[in-house]
């Protein structure tokens, strides 16, 4: 797997030019597969290695009969395309595609992102509305406007992912907004193979959700990657994720969220903590910090850079953004920071850290995380 | 659908004439026109004289006031406009974006009323 990497890292163009997307617009299926999926999705936790090995392949499949056997165009991905498009409002891409895509309710979806049903309804009917009145198409947009949009599709998946994956210790157990987000990415990575870093998000929400058991241990308190039961991490989803990356890399059209898979992979490589390859993740962060120079990339390449080097070259690091006042009111800053101020034995310091972090921490097993971590100093 | 698009810009962005640069950003206009003509879609196009020679007129309680200068005070000013018959907003968003002032200042893309509907 390692090796994989390495070597289509290496291989990767610096400034590759994408090739044309001719391909895009070819694929048939139906509802009937999306349930298939959907059922799939929600048994394969449980299932064993092989069930879920054959439940996979017979969803494909059933999808690829379809796409074989009939001439309708899909229509889900125009569908994906209307409602993340940039003429609406942000707020309302990711209720539109839940909506209409997921079919979820909007009751489901409102309490999902934690704001009252009316205001959801809201939300949606003045997006329809401006999708009538403004007469945005219900069709895949055209190839010049092709690299803007199909980048915002994924973000919006990508964000109701994140949402999902921030909400884990809420008690919200109707909704998963992560396993809405997988089944979205794996339309999207089936209706646009040539663009990988479709199949690179995928597989980064698959590598990041297999570690979900392991985040949360019953008694409601956060469990860091350090120190999280490896044995709970779901094997499938891993290797299922690895699958995909390689084959997205492979295609030499490397991109945000590729890199962010391949560090997911790196991290799900690892046997144990100790033995995590920080060489190859900080070398990943420094490269996905060249197509995202932000403040939350350096905040993580900071901590990676911590673990290859020493905590003081990553603290020497964060104090790159010490002074960006957005960090400042960034809870995993103060934590992160907090961490490598410990691990550099400076004591009073950290605890400041931990306390301010505990002050920007709204959910109760982060909270109780790092009330932990405090009264473990303090002994 | 017909859409409206309306060119703002700072007065003092852009080419001015006798530059270099003013003959190819003329030609991006014709160019526009032209497209926009073979395609149909062309109603009307139009470019305004500068914001200082605006009037802005009033009536309240039935009493007309006419003053000096543009509606709004802003750094960005209308500076023309497209009235075009196409297809959806995507494709006004195409041309929007052929637009060549779009480079420096914004094209802001308002459907026209359906009184019909």
């Amino acid at each position: 797997m390692q090796d994989a990497l390495t070597s289509a890292l290496s291989h990767w163009p610096q400034n590759g030019v994408p090739k044309n997307p001719e391909n895009w617009l070819f694929q048939v299926a139906k509802r009937k597969a999306i349930d298939r999926l959907r059922r799939v999705a929600t048994q394969h936790a449980k299932a064993p290695d092989v069930t879920y090995q054959l439940q996979m392949q017979e969803a494909m499949k059933d999808d690829i009969d379809i796409r074989e056997n009939q001439s309708v165009p899909d229509e889900r991905l125009s569908l994906i395309f209307t409602c993340c498009h940039p003429a609406l409002p942000a707020p309302a891409h990711t209720a539109l595609t839940l909506k209409t895509v997921c079919g979820l309710s909007t009751a489901q979806i409102a309490s999902a992102f934690l704001i009252s049903e009316t205001a959801m309804a809201q939300r949606i009917v003045r997006a329809k509305n401006k999708i009538k009145k403004a007469g945005i198409p219900f069709t895949l947009p055209d190839p010049s406007l092709w690299p803007e949009r199909w980048k915002s599709v994924l973000a919006v998946v990508y964000l109701i992912f994140n949402e999902g994956y921030s909400a884990l210790h809420s008690k919200n157990k109707d909704v998963d907004l992560c396993e809405e987000a997988i089944r979205l990415g794996r339309i999207l990575a089936r209706l646009l193979p040539k663009e990988p870093e479709a199949t690179g998000l995928l597989a980064l929400m698959l590598l990041s959700h297999a570690r979900r058991p392991a985040r949360q241990a019953e008694s409601d308190i956060f469990i860091a990657l350090k120190e999280q039961d490896r044995t709970l991490w779901d094997k499938n989803k891993i290797k299922e994720g690895q699958a995909l990356l390689i084959k997205a890399l492979t295609q030499g059209k490397p991109g945000p969220y590729q890199i962010q898979a391949a560090i997911c992979a790196v991290h799900c490589q690892a046997e144990n903590f100790e033995k995590t390859d920080w060489s190859e993740i900080t070398a990943l962060y420094e490269r996905l910090y060249a197509y995202e120079p932000s403040p939350v990339v350096l905040l993580n390449a900071s901590v990676a850079l911590s673990y290859f080097q020493s905590p003081k070259a990553g603290l020497a690091s964060l104090s790159l953004i010490a002074q960006n006042t957005s960090m400042q009111s960034y809870q995993p800053y103060h934590a992160a920071r907090a961490d490598m101020l410990l691990r550099n034995g400076q004591i009073k310091l950290a605890k400041q850290a931990y306390r301010k972090a505990l002050t920007l921490t709204v959910d109760e097993a982060g909270r109780n995380f790092l009330k932990v971590m405090l009264k473990n100093i303090s002994e | 659908m017909k859409y409206i698009l309306l060119i703002y810009q700072a007065e003092d962005a852009g080419p001015t004439p006798g530059s270099p640069e003013f003959g190819p950003f003329m030609e991006g206009y014709f160019g526009l026109n032209q497209e926009l003509t073979n395609d149909g879609a062309m109603i009307a196009g139009e470019g305004l004289q500068d914001g200082e020679t605006a009037t802005t007129v009033t009536v309240r309680n039935g009493k007309t006031t006419t003053v000096d200068g543009p509606f709004a005070e802003t750094k960005e000013m209308l500076g023309g406009f497209y009235f075009i018959d196409c297809d959806n907003l995507d494709q006004a968003i195409a041309y929007a974006a052929k637009i060549p002032s779009a480079q420096f200042g914004s094209i802001e893309i308002r459907p026209i009323m359906d009184y019909g509907q």
